[in-house]
């Protein structure tokens, strides 16, 4: 699997790190409402198809990347910094 | 249908082997059920055949989309283990055990139980503590246990690398003698067969495509081979339980799927007389009767229903192979392959009652599925069966996570791909 | 010159002669020969035993998917076993032995096997040996009885344990355009992309390039097909964008167009030369993959089909034609396609007398028959070889009348005299990396094979890989491929022409002859075709579950051989067309792959080790270093004849009595610097971080999402934006992932940046009543006393020349004091310290006194910390802020986590004054037989010089309400009961006086 990093370009998967399901909302830090909280920690979508996902470049820039990539073919859809911005679409 | 023993075999032979029966039937599916299982792997199996065998329910179907044992049940590398380290999983594992000990004469099919062992090796002496509180829960859980030496060690297996001058030299191990491995698929078939003779229908090639529903409750499933209802619909199908749920409409769950690769090098004579774990990294290892190495390491580490691994885990697991055995380099992997592993939270399973009236839902076996199959099944049979868990699997529900009755062997938290 | 060898002909090189070994007897053979056509020049039939009857077994292949003539091959103590003797290329000195075979091959013990027989067919393990339910044997004892022998019969070749002394590298490679495989199709691809001045890499597993050039006799471009690949190889080598590799075998299509290969660097030589390592693994990440790999011939099913002399009819032609060998004198050809009858013309050519061709089809051809003509051969026609005769060689066959849409036998059998039957059923595309790439495999029923599904990678296919066997297709769809794959629209240049044996590439459906007698599907794991019915009867009738319960396809061989004859046994049982069993998946490998190639430069260097800057120090001045980790730390500086324990009281106790100094610089130490850096630290730790000054550290407690306590460390506040955070030396990488993860996903807004500089500093920790003094005798350009420095203080100063920064802090308990400096000053400003402490007495101490100090202090660490405790299990909750929310105080109340049962931490004190055990549990009612009913468990444990006693850390049910209770440790896996008092964990100093001091 190659992940495409908007600051290093096409880098094996080995130089990434997963950090999972990229639908989860973290509720404001001050929130009490325990179900969202648990369903920010514990829930996940888990498609069989296009997932949106958060994986880091950890055996590069750092940064962390948002990818969407499907979870039967292991193509990348695109990637952007998870931050936002610099979004390559890769579907071929 | 006959019993199998070396007497029919040899009956059989002198007659050319053309009497033998098929191991189960292959009905079409009834217009409805007591019970409908979603699974026809190791687990949906065993849940049949327990709900005929301990609660009278035979009233069953088995819905397997593809052939009957296809998912982890035949993807795995074989470990049965009872070595935990907290007390709601060795109390599972360990029933899990006690049926294993006795299953091949249970069903009447030799599922080749072997209790070789489950070494696992500790490299600093911090670790060997670490697996004496292990241990040690085990002990007063009354499940067998010990530590070994590195003497010990050698002597049971003298290709290990004990030299010292490793870079992770062996200082000890905790070993669980009455572990052991077992012939994977023949666990899936004799449960079949099991469940067969006692009127259970095992329905291959039979894709659940949706839930029929009154209102919230599940009264039984829509398949490609037609519509089929239910007084109880459960569900045994591990890795793609997020798939299955999403037909019920639950979109979330507290599950991810990864692969798990799995590795056999060509056969060789004996060298291997346990299964063994890498302290050091995630590894384990263990030899076939047919003289295969059965390996495997770590996930390939993110969602996945590929059943397809990639080539950094493949390179990793056999780095840490040569680490332990330095001698081995020159032997050939000869086959991989992929399982979907539904990965919990907190790495333990998931048996209960719901989320939905009239559904029942068995999965999160996460690594540990193989060995989880008898008692998987029992405690699910007996959930459905009474509606309300067994004492052995009331840790396992849904909820435990958001109530955080959480059952982390490992201590990792909420990042499956660690457990 | 040998028996069976040609006077002329093949690549083979006549002038050089190779000596070597084989189960001890001495050979000779020729530079270019493999071993197994070497010992087939040499009149050798026998060449292994099969797996489970140990029957006798001759060469069936010419190449890699040769399943019987497997092989040992010895270098010294080094053994590699399960190599096919038709992929082993000989040299002067090489070692071969046969396998699974006792004593001999020849005469071999497990034959005895065969009398089994109908016993042994498939699945009779799963029907026995579960012995009696009651008694010694009940259980699984009886079946391990039987496995202990099972397992001492099995397994073919004999794995070394000596360490292979071998080197293996990886390579990683990137082209535009990968051909496998290199006959007409492959050299084609790689010549059309080669000139489109893309970057090329050319891999076959063969060591010569050309695939079935080197052995047709076939006319290319005017010139015999052989010369032709030589030529186009010639111009290949040329090019600077192209790489060749030959002896590479690609075994693996996987995501992202990455392709594994496998080359044998040196195995084919008697000494490597120097720096070469013996394999290397290629990975392979290529725009555009050509697949070029041929197809296979399968053998054809009937009774006696295993015996020696019985082998595929190409890789007799390969003998003949590549090594000048002939497989026998009076050969007859059995054969259900017209490809046989161009190998019985070759093979006549080559000097051999063709008996026979029996071919299973009524209607021959004009073009074929004329072939038999010229091959001088009899021409059976609507025939089938019903057996074979002969012992450990083959002198004849039984052949009878046989129409091929029934499979009826009819008519009287005839026996025909020969020494070599050579077989053809049919040819199926090598499709095993496109099936590995994703797609499924498609059924095409007049070639009767599978061919290649649509590309769900960057693939194209070309030649007998899409099932067009002629080599002028595969010299067209090579350069076509060729050419899209290197993006290119070449003109329309005329193609090589092709001078070839006419022959149509449909075979007639036909599998098996059902006659009397073992008919082997899958020859190395005996699997007969009757094996295959009783699946089918017993309803194991997918094709999963065929190979599963009669390891059809399972043997080294992976079904090269055997797939698709055994579904076309199967479907013929259900009456299913042969798609509708189901089509295997093959999956990487292709061929079996050595585990040193794949672990490569990691063979013998695992990971990396982690030594701090004053690791040469601590080695020359007698530490005992402890792996921690990566990291390498000093465990104990024992002194002459001193044990462990002796060691570190005596450390310990110097140090609470004068000073003592530790290596504290694998601790995780992160920058956090910008206008929102105390915000965030106030997010991340439970406590508050912007109230604390500039100047002055802190001790925090981090969280996890979850509310379980994660990580623990000061953080010192060196400015306005700028702290430096401290972790544990497990949790470093963790910690760092987790803030820069809230930084760059949650908290985006905040202006804050995190950089890891634990391998920045050096840091020493100097403690205990007269660390300020040896402090203040050594620090200039700042005072040390404690208005300056007061508990929690951060200083800047010098040691020895060189800029330190102190922050007084204690994990010892003492009055303490961490030195960073930078780390190439590590061991300077750690030497000017010791220097300065003789005077004093300071001791250096090691992990062991460090683990005393703060078990007598009460202080968690990672033991604690597991990841399954909460900060009030530890008595932290003090930490928990009320004034701000932070990572993990939503969730940090929940039931579970809150719970009267939980265990906390306490302190254990053993009232039998022997040593206690880390791991060992509690209990209140001591059971040594049945232990049971466990508390919790030690955390760890010392000795306390402090307090004269064995005492220990530990996480016990309700443990704060049992303070001053006693209880027993419970310790069966080493023996060890005692009685302990439970106290608090905080066993020495609790007011903290003497660090506050």
């Amino acid at each position: 699997m190659l992940i495409t990093c908007p600051y290093c370009g096409p880098r094996d998967v080995i130089e990434f790190t997963y950090q999972g399901d990229g639908n989860r909302q973290r509720p404001q830090p001050a929130s009490q409402n325990l179900d969202a909280w648990n369903a920010y920690v514990y829930d996940r979508l888990n498609p069989a198809g296009d997932h949106n996902e958060i994986w880091q470049h950890s055996g590069g820039c750092r940064a962390h990347l948002r990818v969407v990539r499907n979870t039967i073919t292991h193509e990348i859809l695109s990637t952007e910094f998870a931050r936002g911005g610099h979004k390559t679409e890769s579907r071929s | 249908m006959a019993e199998y023993s070396a007497f029919s075999l040899l009956k059989n032979a002198l007659t050319g082997n053309k009497d033998w029966k098929p191991a189960w039937r292959k009905p079409d599916p009834k217009a409805s059920y007591d019970v409908i299982v979603i699974g026809g792997g190791g687990h949906g199996l065993s849940t049949a055949y327990y709900l005929a065998k301990e609660h009278g329910i035979t009233n069953v179907a088995v819905l397997e989309k593809g052939w009957l044992g296809s998912g982890n049940v035949g993807r795995n590398t074989t470990a049965v283990r009872s070595n935990y380290l907290l007390p709601q999983n060795t109390r599972f594992y360990e029933h899990s055990m006690k049926l294993w000990e006795n299953l091949s004469h249970d069903l009447n099919y030799n599922v080749m139980f072997s209790q070789r062992g489950c070494l696992n090796l500790a490299h600093t002496p911090a670790q060997l503590d670490d697996y004496a509180r292990r241990g040690n829960a085990m002990r007063h859980l009354g499940v067998d246990a010990e530590l070994m030496s590195v003497d010990q060690i050698k002597r049971l297996v003298p290709a290990l690398d004990v030299s010292g001058s490793a870079r992770f030299p062996v200082v000890g191990g905790l070993m669980q003698r009455r572990a052991g491995s077992a012939r994977h698929d023949a666990v899936a078939w004799g449960y079949a067969r099991g469940a067969d003779r006692r009127g259970v229908d095992i329905i291959e090639n039979c894709e659940v495509t949706g839930f029929l529903r009154d209102g919230d409750r599940v009264t039984g499933v829509s398949t490609t081979r037609g519509e089929i209802r239910a007084k109880k619909v459960a569900l045994a199908v591990a890795g793609s339980t997020g798939r299955v749920m999403q037909l019920a409409g639950i979109s979330h769950m507290p599950i991810e799927s990864h692969v798990l690769q799995a590795f056999v090098s060509e056969s060789l004579k004996p060298i291997i007389d346990t299964i063994l774990t890498f302290g050091m990294g995630h590894f384990y290892i263990s030899q076939s009767d047919k003289g295969g190495l059965v390996y495997g390491g770590d996930l390939d580490g993110y969602n996945s229903y590929a059943q397809r691994g990639s080539l950094p885990i493949v390179d990793e697991v056999m780095s840490e192979m040569l680490a332990l055995f330095p001698g081995l380099a020159r032997v050939r992997m000869l086959r991989s392959w992929g399982g979907l592993c539904d990965m919990t939270m907190d790495g333990s399973p998931i048996i209960t009652t719901g989320p939905l009236p009239g559904m029942y839902l068995n999965c999160g076996w996460c690594y540990g599925g193989f060995k989880a199959t008898p008692a998987s099944g029992w405690c699910f049979a007996y959930t459905i069966a009474k509606d309300e868990p067994h004492d052995f699997n009331a840790p396992f529900t849904l909820d435990r996570f958001y109530r955080g009755l959480i059952i982390d062997d490992k201590g990792q938290g909420a990042t499956p791909r660690l457990h | 010159m040998s028996p069976r060898r040609a006077e002329t002909g093949g690549r083979i090189d006549r002038l050089r002669t190779i000596r070597f070994t084989f189960d001890g007897a001495a050979y000779t053979g020729h530079a270019g020969d493999t071993l197994a056509s070497a010992l087939l020049a040499n009149g050798v039939t026998l060449f292994g035993r099969s797996f489970k009857y140990h029957r006798p077994r001759g060469l069936l292949a010419a190449g890699v998917e040769e399943p019987n003539a497997l092989v040992t091959v010895l270098r010294g103590e080094v053994r590699e076993p399960n190599i096919p003797a038709t992929m082993v290329e000989i040299y002067d000195g090489l070692v071969a032995v046969s396998q699974n075979r006792t004593p001999s091959l020849a005469w071999d013990i497990g034959a005895l096997n065969q009398l089994g027989g109908k016993l042994l067919s498939a699945g009779f393990y799963y029907k026995t040996f579960m012995g009696p339910v009651i008694g010694p044997l009940k259980g699984t004892r009886f079946w391990m009885f039987c496995e202990h022998f099972i397992r001492r019969a099995a397994g073919l070749g004999k794995a070394g344990t000596a360490p292979d002394p071998a080197r293996y590298e990886r390579m990683n490679a990137f082209c535009d355009v990968l051909v496998v495989g290199s006959g007409p199709a492959g050299l084609m691809a790689a010549k059309a992309a080669a000139d489109q001045g893309v970057r090329v890499i050319l891999a076959d597993l063969e060591a010569h390039f050309g695939g079935s050039a080197n052995w047709s006799d076939e006319i290319i471009d005017g010139m015999p097909a052989a010369d032709w690949a030589q030529r186009a190889v010639g111009q290949l080598e040329g090019n600077d964008n192209v790489r060749l590799l030959p002896r590479t075998t690609v075994w693996g299509y996987y995501d992202g167009n990455t392709l594994a290969a496998l080359e044998r660097v040196t195995d084919h030589k008697e000494t490597p030369a120097k720096g070469e390592p013996r394999q290397r693994y290629w990975a392979i990440r290529a725009g555009t993959v050509v697949l070029a790999t041929g197809s296979f011939e399968r053998p054809l099913v009937f009774p006696g089909n295993d015996r020696p002399g019985v082998m595929l009819a190409h890789a007799a032609e390969r003998y003949a034609v590549e090594y000048g060998v002939l497989p026998g004198q009076r050969i007859a050809l059995f054969t259900n396609n017209d490809s046989a009858y161009r190998s019985a013309v070759a093979l006549k050519k080559a000097g051999a007398t063709i008996v026979a061709i029996v071919d299973v089809r009524a209607d021959i051809s004009n073009d074929m028959r004329r072939l038999a003509g010229e091959a001088e051969a009899e021409l059976l026609d609507g025939h089938a070889v019903i057996a074979t005769e002969g012992g450990k060689a083959l002198t004849g066959l039984k052949v009878q009348r046989f129409d091929a849409l029934s499979g009826a036998l009819s008519g009287d059998e005839r026996s025909i005299h020969a020494d070599s039957l050579l077989m053809s059923g049919g040819w199926s595309p090598t499709i095993h990396l496109a099936s590995q790439a994703g797609a499924k495999a498609e059924w095409d029923p007049a070639r009767q094979a599978f061919l290649p599904p649509k590309p769900t990678q960057r693939w194209i296919g070309a030649g007998a890989f899409t099932g067009s066997f002629s080599t002028a297709e595969a010299i067209a769809e090579g350069r076509a491929a060729g050419v899209s794959a290197a993006g290119g629209t070449a003109a329309p240049a005329a193609l090589p022409t092709v001078e070839a044996a006419p022959g149509d590439p449909d075979p007639a459906p036909v599998f098996e002859i059902k006659a009397k007698g073992k008919s082997f599907v899958d020859f190395q794991h005996d699997v007969t075709a009757e094996d295959v019915r009783l699946a089918h009867r017993e309803g194991f009738v997918s094709v999963e579950h065929l190979k599963r319960y009669t390891t059809l396809g399972m043997a080294t061989d992976q079904g090269k051989n055997s797939n698709v004859p055994g579904l076309a046994i199967m479907a013929e049982a259900l009456g299913k067309p042969i798609p509708e069993v189901g089509t295997t998946r093959f999956r990487p490998p292709y061929t079996a792959v050595s585990i040193g190639s794949l672990a490569a430069e990691r063979f013998g260097d695992l990971k990396p080790e982690r030594l701090t800057p004053m690791h040469d120090w601590h080695i020359a001045n007698g530490a005992t270093m402890y792996s921690a980790g990566l990291w390498y730390r000093p465990m104990i500086y024992g002194l002459p004849g001193e044990t462990i324990e002796q060691a570190y009281v005596r450390e310990a106790k110097a140090t609470r009595e004068s000073a003592g100094i530790v290596d504290v610089s694998t601790l995780g130490k992160i920058a956090v610097q910008g206008p929102d850096a105390a915000e965030f630290l106030d997010r991340v730790y439970t406590n508050m971080f912007s109230t604390l000054a500039v100047g002055k550290a802190r001790y925090g407690l981090m969280l996890r999402e979850d509310g379980l306590a994660f990580d623990d460390g000061t953080t010192w506040r060196l400015g306005e934006q700028e702290f430096l955070m401290t972790t544990t030396t497990a949790n470093a990488g963790k910690v760092m992932q987790h803030l820069e993860y809230f930084l760059d996903v949650i908290w985006p807004e905040l202006k804050v940046t995190v950089t890891s500089v634990t391998d920045e500093w050096a840091g020493a920790a100097i403690g205990g009543p007269n660390a300020r003094a040896i402090l203040a005798s050594c620090v200039t350009g700042t005072a040390v006393d404690n208005a300056t420095l007061p508990f929690m203080g951060i200083v800047h100063g010098r040691i020895a020349g060189v800029p330190v920064m102190i922050c007084r802090l204690s994990f010892s308990g003492e009055m303490a004091f961490e030195v960073y400096s930078g780390a190439g000053y590590g061991t300077h400003v750690w030497q000017a310290l010791i220097e300065a402490g003789k005077p004093f007495g300071l001791v250096t101490y090691g992990l062991e006194a460090l683990g005393t100090m703060r078990i007598e202090k009460g202080h968690v660490t990672g033991a604690e910390i597991d990841g399954r405790t909460t900060a009030r299990d530890l008595h932290l909750d003090w930490m928990l802020s009320k004034k701000k929310p932070f990572i993990g105080s939503a969730m940090m109340d929940r039931e579970g986590l809150i719970a009267p049962d939980r265990l906390e931490l306490v302190g254990l004190i053993a009232l039998d004054n022997r040593p206690l055990n880390g791991g060992g549990h509690v209990v209140e009612e001591l059971d040594e037989d049945n232990p049971h009913d466990s508390l919790g468990h030690i955390t760890a444990c010392c000795y306390s010089p402090a307090l004269g006693k064995y005492i220990a850390l530990a996480l016990v049910k309700d443990g704060k309400a049992r303070h001053g209770t006693r209880a027993f440790v419970s310790d069966p896996l080493r023996n060890r009961f005692g009685q302990v008092e439970i106290v608090s964990n905080h066993f020495y100093d609790p007011d903290g006086s003497r660090m506050h001091g």
